[in-house]
């Protein structure tokens, strides 16, 4: 059997944003017997730097690749981006010498070396891989049967497929199973591997809250009560921006939008206040009542 | 389309007629010398990435098989000081559908990473470049939300190397275009 033991790597937008993630991640894996191991001296994953110089992500991603080597732990992400940019590293490095050759240049100046002995998980891919089903089953003591949701496991976590290829980037399984796991029914809708546009906020913030607006708009249509994201930039996207794409487009929409760990504790039967269920900008009181 | 924008569609393309000494012949091959878009003449522009990009559904100018086709033609000045470029949100769904294996976002990426070494960059990049620079964070987590971490019961958030990653920076040659990019 596995051993479940994981770095966490928590990245930037969950401390800054979102500790209701971190939090609720914590109280659902503490319950699955799943072993955090807090990574020291972390930093920033390179996301944010490719796009202005791919060279500097290359290393930044690397050196936190070379800290988990060290422990000789496997690294478990939260955030998409910090996941995809963490694998497809990693596998980049393993697979392309000349790549590899010029990154531990780098990275020798500070006394490291990239040797690829270690492997990068998402936590959706720790739950339905290493942990399973069956053992989370067992944990769930008060089946959200009366629950209907709709899941957005991003692109990050599923794409490009050459780099992931754990499922069909155009029909992602692993968050809807993950959800059908606790009683609730995951609904399908149009276009649910859509991009939520978060990467170019910033550059251009009237793209993104039209596509949100968009998959608001889609969620309505099937009649969900809630969305289920697994990324922080996501669920800023969804749930904190929900009101100003409600301002901005003059509609109500008023969709709760949980992390999936909230989610799996309401239905191992945690409280809302430890999942941090009141940290979310659109309230998720009649969630909760419909959970208990 | 509405028949009046076609209209000015083929006018704006009267006035943007191409010429061969806009062109720069070099220009794919310096593309194609960099990791992720050593495929870019693969592209026979079958436009599968544009129909398939979410942005382009929302944004009039950004379509990645054009900017494709761009970069093959050797238009180097108006792709690098062409704003459109930053309005690809990385969502991979050009790398995964394309029939050639092009990898359009990597060149995307190639052609935004060019003009930042050009002396050009989105303040938003920048401000999150001297952030990680600074606390090895890409956000300045403020010591309010570090003692709240404390409060809601949470491990103290580690402290970066920033001995290391100021050295990296530095080995990488990014803080000196950091220091000369303007926004």
């Amino acid at each position: 059997m596995t051993e479940l033991k994981y770095l966490l790597f928590l990245g930037c937008a969950i401390p800054y944003r979102l500790p209701s993630y971190e939090i609720s991640t914590r109280k659902v894996l503490s319950k699955l017997g799943v072993e955090l191991v807090e990574m020291p001296e972390f930093n920033c994953c390179g996301f944010p730097l490719d796009p202005v110089n791919h060279d500097m992500m290359l290393t930044l991603a690397a050196r936190n690749l070379c800290l988990a080597e060290q422990q000789n732990l496997n690294i478990m992400a939260l955030c998409n981006g910090c996941f995809g940019i963490l694998n497809h590293v990693n596998k980049e490095l393993k697979e392309d010498k000349e790549i590899k050759e010029t990154v531990n240049g780098y990275l020798k100046e500070i006394g490291m070396e990239f040797k690829g002995t270690i492997k990068v998980k998402h936590l959706i891919h720790v739950l339905a891989e290493d942990v399973g089903f069956e053992k989370i089953k067992e944990t769930v003591q008060n089946p959200l049967s009366q629950l209907r949701v709709v899941q957005h496991s991003g692109c990050h976590v599923v794409r490009p497929a050459k780099y992931i290829g754990f499922e069909d980037p155009e029909n992602p399984t692993t968050l809807k199973k993950l959800i059908q796991v606790t009683g609730a029914k995951c609904l399908d809708y149009m276009d649910e591997p859509e991009c939520c546009g978060a990467p170019i906020v910033g550059v251009n913030d009237k793209i993104p809250l039209q596509l949100a607006r968009e998959k608001l708009d889609h969620i309505r249509a099937v009649g969900a009560q809630a969305m289920i994201t697994c990324c922080p930039y996501c669920h800023i996207m969804y749930d904190l921006n929900q009101p100003r794409i409600e301002r901005i487009f003059n509609e109500k929409f008023g969709i709760p939008v949980l992390h999936y760990p909230q989610l799996l504790g309401l239905s191992m039967g945690i409280s809302p206040e430890e999942l941090a269920l009141k940290d979310l900008r659109v309230n998720a009181a009649e969630i909760v009542n419909i959970c208990s | 389309m509405a028949e009046t924008e076609k209209i000015q569609e083929r006018g704006t393309k009267q006035k943007t007629v191409l010429k061969i000494t806009d062109m720069d012949p070099k220009f794919k091959y310096e593309i194609s010398k960099i990791p992720g878009a050593e495929k870019v003449m693969l592209c026979f522009q079958c436009g599968t990435c544009t129909a398939d990009c979410p942005i382009a559904r929302f944004d009039d100018f950004y379509r990645p098989r054009k900017l494709i086709r761009m970069t093959q033609l050797g238009l180097k000045d108006r792709l690098l000081s062409n704003d459109v470029i930053w309005l690809c949100s990385t969502c991979f769904t050009c790398i995964d559908h394309c029939p050639q294996d092009v990898g359009i976002a990597s060149i995307v990426r190639a052609l935004r990473n060019l003009t930042v070494e050009g002396g050009r960059m989105p303040v938003g990049y920048k401000e999150q470049a001297s952030n990680i620079l600074k606390t090895g964070y890409a956000y300045v987590i403020s010591d309010l939300r570090l003692k709240k971490r404390q409060q809601k019961g949470l491990p103290a958030l580690p402290k970066a190397n920033l001995e290391s990653v100021a050295k990296l920076f530095d080995i990488t040659g990014f803080s000196k275009t950091l220091e000369k990019v303007r926004t």
